[in-house]
Formats: structure tokens, C-alpha cells, sequence
């Protein structure tokens, strides 16, 4: 094979050591060549060659538990000479430079940061960024060591500050209403108004009421809220003699549920009226528990359906099965999505954060409902802030939005 | 002390609890996590004990052949049945997939829930029937709004007039997103109030 302008091959016995050095010299010069400091390429031949991505930045992820650290890598250049080329980036780390290098991640291509959520607070790390093509890849400088360190504070001032206010507000209509001692004014709701005639009905009827307190656990604040009715919807129910069921999800439900009607019952004077047997469990099951409460709904024929408390798909199974035994129904829940199909199938509804005042509203407290002043004080600021921020984003600032971005 | 030491132990969690959405560092993080897993053993004793109470009631009706007591038969046999298949090798291999007791549960329970979450079809065509009457102003708005947003979703709306999917799109996205955030807004406002009720021991109702 004869190269113009180049030695012969066939000649190249005598003069061995000068042709593999001027190969060697050839080689060193090609495009794609790399110096052994720089990089490892591996890939096969005819393939387009890569070039490794540079880490610009190894630093601790603000503001959490010390278990995260943040990398921020140069693209690599061929993303920019040839397009398509490069499909990912994949994040190594090493305990020391010299350590074994393990995958904790992967990005795709014109990715630059990743966090390493997997650190471990205070131990020192060397990352490498590994760029693939489809049928190589080539290994950046490795870089360390990056630091992980744990923080006493998640930097979510915004929101601190929002809790703060509202907490306050609260507790300076707490402080009004002791010192004011009278009746503190908050609107009629209708559907705790409706609650004495629900039940009164039930008893002029001499039909059972029915109680649903929801689908979730008592650690749910709409259980704890729907306990908090419960309480005075049995003292009423004790007061007239009424029968009042109980069906629960949840067993931890259950035994809340007996203390509290039996509470009421101790504190009307009634205990023997009690019927422990009234209030029991049904099942975990969403539509198990829909299909028992169904049932009794078609055997007793309750006159009153209250539905308090957090619900999912069932809730319109349960509100119409009550519709159509002619029960007087009444309903609260905060599942946004739920509340049309209890508006649409139920007497009266409790919309989102009426459910929580109804105990403080029902008690009649004037601490209690201080509480519910305090409350929509928060909710002016919250409306106040949401018009400035709309006139912001509209004139195109975007610091305002900016402030209340949770991190 | 009998009615002091839970308000001192409600007070105690619920402030915990708030710091800790304010605090990442592990030590608080560690509490946390014993905390909730306190609450998972708890939870796991109680529903023991729910289907303990399951049982006895159900037994009782059949003692006492009170109405309707021969589905309380076939309660406890199916009760029965699950409880001996998911138990009876004694081991986790009782219950994974291709055992009798997912059998159960996939040609027996799973069926039984698709039942009646298929009412759900039925159910929302009779509320939608009772609900979208053109009463007032209000309940015009709120029956052309759904009209609009049915024909949005199906194609036959959009062989009617190509621009119902977009409609709806905007009436979900703009109107429908607001109102939503605005409850949220209130219910998220209503829950710190109950909650600081609860912690400061103002209402006690649910521990009386």
C-alpha cells in the first residue's frame, strides 16, 4: 500500500522504530485525540468522538437536613459542535479522588446541575460527570470534595411569616374576646343552624340519625373537626332521646367516636341511654365501608344524614343512597373536589373552613369565636396580598412573586 | 391532672409539629419519624381491635337472629376464610401473587368495588338532573358553565363546534382554578385556627 507523500509499509522492517513513531506523531496530532490528563475516552472506532463536561461547582444544598449536595457542571462542547450527539450525563461519586467511582444519578442531555440527595452530613465526596453518546463516553476531571452540611433552619421565611401573622391575629381576638367578655359577631352559618332541626325531625319521626365522620384516621384534621360536631350533635341527640348510628372506617375512629357520645350522654344525665352497639366499625375498605353504610341507609331509614369530615369518591354514592331514603342531609368536608356533589345532592353543606368553625360556632364561645375573627383578619392580609401581586406580575415585577416562592 | 396532662401533651406535639416544618436537621427529623411510627403501631392495634368489634357485633346478631342476621353469616364466613388463607402458612408467602387469598381478593373483593364505584355513573346523572335547574341567575351560570364543559369532553362537542374543547379548557383553567384556590385559601386559614384552638386547650370538645 503505497501513500503519496508518506513512507512505504513494505519498507518499514529497517526502519521500524521511525515508522511507529511517525504513526505515534500522526495519531497525537488528530482531532481526537485527548491528553491523558484531561480525560479516558473509550468508544469504538468510527464513531463520533465526545468531549467531557467540566464540574464548575460543588456545593452544599441550602437549607436541609445536611443529606444533599448541589453540582453544577460546563456542557460538554459537543453538545454545541454536533447536536444530538450527547443523550446523558451521568453523576459519579467517589469517597476519595482515588476511590471508586459509582452512579447516584443521571440527567439527559443539556442538563447542567443535579442535586446528590443521598450525602451523608459532614463526610467529604469527589464527583465525576460521565457524558454518553450512544456508543461512548468519556469521563470528566473528577472534583472534590463537596461537603454536606446539616442546617437548623429550611429557609422558608415566607412561610414563617404567614403562620406568624395568622397565629397572631388569632391570638389577639382570643385576647379581645376574654376582655370584651360579651357575644363576639360571626355570620349565621345555615347548615349549623339546620343541625337542632335535623335532629329534631329525627325525633318527631322516631327515626335514627345517622353520623358519618368520614374516610380518613383521627390523626386527619376533618375527623378531629367532625369529633369536635359530634360532641354537640350527640349532647342534642341525648337531650332528645333520639337514637344516634355510627358507622366507622376506622377502627381508632370508632373508639374516639364511643368516648365522645358517651361523654355526652354521661353530661345530660342519660348513661343508660347509651348503645355502645350503635357506634361500631365496619371496614377499611373504601366501598366495603359504602356498601355497609348503604345498607343501614336502606334498612333503618334515618331521618338525618350528617356526612362531616374528609371524604373521596363514595361521598355522592352516600349523598344520593340518603336522598333517596328521604333523609334530611347535611354535609362538610374540605376535599374541594368533593364539595360540588354534596352541594348538589345534600340540604345543607359545610364548604372547606366552615367544617373547622362549626365546633367553635356551635359551642357559642366568645373565645371561640374570637378565634374565628382572628381568622379572617389572616384572610384579609392573604386577599391583600394576592391583589398586590397581581398588580406586580401585570407591570411586570416579578419580586413580589418571587418573595412568596416556597423553596 | 386527669384533664391537665393531655392538653400539656396535645400542647407539646402540636408545637413539635410545627417547628418541625421549619427545622430539616436530623436530630428534630429522627423524632419525627419515632413519632409517626408510634402512630403506625397504635393504628395496627386498633385495627385489631376494629375487627374484633366487626366480629362480635355480627356474632350477636346471629345469636339473637336479629333482622337481616343471615348476612352476618356470611360476614363471618368471609371473615373467616380471608383470615384463614392470608394466615395459615404463616409466613408473607400466604398473601403475595397467585396465592388463595389474592384469588379472593381479585375475583371476589376487586369485582365487588368496581360494582359500586360504577354507580358513581348513575348517581352523577341524577344529582346533575336535580342539580342543573335554571332557578336563578346563579344556577343559569352554573348549568350553561357545566353544559359547556360536558360537550368539551366528548367528541360529539366538538363535532358540534370545534371551539367547546377550548372553552372548557378555560373555564377549568381560569374560573374553575380560582374559586378552587380561593376554598383552599380558607380552608388551609380555617385549619391553623382549629388547630391553635386545640393547642392552647380552648376547644376540648373531642376530649370531653
Amino acid at each position: 500500500m503505497r501513500f503519496r507523500g508518506s513512507f512505504e509499509l513494505s519498507d518499514a522492517r529497517p526502519r521500524s522504530l521511525a515508522a511507529i513513531a511517525a504513526v505515534l506523531v500522526v495519531l497525537a496530532g488528530a482531532p481526537w485525540a485527548h491528553s491523558a490528563a484531561e480525560a479516558q475516552a473509550v468508544g469504538t472506532s468510527g464513531t463520533p468522538a465526545i468531549e467531557p463536561a467540566v464540574i464548575t461547582s460543588l456545593a452544599d444544598t441550602p437549607h436541609d437536613a445536611g443529606t444533599s449536595i448541589d453540582i453544577e457542571w460546563k456542557l460538554s462542547p459537543t453538545e454545541t459542535e454536533s447536536p444530538g450527539t450527547v443523550i446523558e450525563y451521568r453523576i459519579m461519586r467517589a469517597d476519595s479522588p482515588t476511590g471508586e467511582f459509582t452512579e447516584v444519578g443521571s440527567v439527559p442531555a443539556t442538563t447542567n446541575a443535579f442535586s446528590d440527595g443521598s450525602t451523608q452530613p459532614g463526610k467529604q465526596y469527589w464527583y465525576r460527570i460521565d457524558t454518553m453518546s450512544i456508543a461512548a463516553s468519556v469521563a470528566s476531571q473528577a472534583a472534590g470534595p463537596g461537603v454536606s452540611i446539616m442546617q437548623w433552619y429550611n429557609g422558608r421565611s415566607n412561610v414563617l411569616f404567614l403562620v406568624l401573622f395568622s397565629c397572631a391575629a388569632i391570638l389577639v381576638y382570643i385576647w379581645i374576646a376574654k376582655r370584651k367578655k360579651g357575644q363576639v359577631f360571626v355570620r349565621r352559618i345555615p347548615a349549623l343552624d339546620a343541625v337542632d332541626e335535623a335532629i329534631g325531625r329525627a325525633t318527631e319521626m322516631g327515626k335514627p340519625i345517622l353520623y358519618i365522620p368520614g374516610g380518613l384516621d383521627v390523626d386527619d384534621p376533618q375527623t378531629i373537626a367532625s369529633m369536635n360536631i359530634l360532641s354537640r350533635v350527640a349532647d342534642r341527640v341525648a337531650t332528645y332521646g333520639s337514637r344516634l348510628m355510627l358507622p366507622c372506617n376506622k377502627a381508632m375512629q370508632m373508639s374516639m367516636a364511643r368516648e365522645t357520645v358517651k361523654e355526652s350522654y354521661l353530661r345530660v344525665g342519660k348513661p343508660d341511654d347509651f348503645k355502645e352497639e350503635d357506634i361500631r366499625y365496619l371496614t377499611d375498605d373504601q366501598f366495603g365501608y359504602v356498601a355497609g353504610v348503604d345498607g343501614i341507609m336502606m334498612r333503618e331509614r334515618p331521618a338525618a344524614n350528617f356526612y362531616l369530615g374528609a371524604f373521596y369518591a363514595e361521598s355522592l354514592i352516600l349523598a344520593e343512597t340518603g336522598f333517596a331514603t328521604g333523609a334530611i342531609q347535611i354535609a362538610g368536608t374540605a376535599m374541594i373536589d368533593q364539595l360540588p356533589f354534596f352541594v348538589a345532592a345534600c340540604d345543607y353543606t359545610l364548604i372547606g373552613e366552615e367544617l373547622y368553625a362549626a365546633g367553635a360556632t356551635l359551642s357559642q364561645d366568645p373565645v371561640q369565636l374570637g378565634t374565628i375573627k382572628g381568622q379572617d383578619v389572616a384572610k384579609a392580609l392573604f386577599m391583600a396580598l394576592i391583589i398586590a401581586g397581581v398588580i406586580f406580575s401585570l407591570t411586570g415585577h416579578t419580586f413580589f412573586y418571587n418573595l412568596f416562592t416556597i423553596k | 391532672m386527669k384533664r391537665q396532662l393531655p392538653l400539656a401533651i396535645i400542647f407539646v406535639m402540636g408545637v413539635f409539629t410545627i417547628i418541625t416544618n421549619f427545622i430539616p436537621a436530623k436530630p428534630i427529623a429522627d423524632v419525627n419519624q419515632m413519632f409517626r411510627n408510634w402512630y403506625l403501631g397504635i393504628i395496627a392495634f386498633f385495627t385489631f381491635l376494629g375487627t374484633i368489634n366487626l366480629a362480635r357485633v355480627n356474632a350477636e346478631h346471629v345469636k339473637d337472629k336479629s333482622r337481616d342476621w343471615h348476612y352476618s353469616i356470611i360476614l363471618l364466613a368471609a371473615l373467616a376464610t380471608q383470615l384463614i388463607l392470608g394466615f395459615y402458612k404463616l409466613s408473607p408467602d400466604s398473601i403475595k401473587e397467585g396465592s388463595p387469598f389474592m384469588y379472593v381478593y381479585f375475583n371476589l373483593q376487586f369485582p365487588l368495588e368496581a360494582t359500586m364505584y360504577s354507580l358513581l355513573a348513575f348517581f352523577m346523572t341524577s344529582a346533575s338532573f336535580r342539580a342543573f335547574r335554571a332557578r336563578n341567575k346563579e344556577a343559569l351560570l352554573l348549568l350553561l358553565a357545566a353544559v359547556v364543559v360536558m360537550l368539551g369532553r366528548v367528541p360529539i362537542g366538538t363535532y358540534i363546534w370545534h371551539g367547546f374543547p377550548k372553552l372548557t379548557e378555560w373555564i377549568m383553567t381560569y374560573p374553575n382554578a380560582a374559586a378552587k384556590r380561593g376554598i383552599v385559601i380558607g380552608i388551609d386559614l380555617g385549619l391553623i385556627s382549629m388547630a391553635l384552638r386545640m393547642i392552647l386547650g380552648i376547644e376540648r370538645s373531642y376530649m370531653q
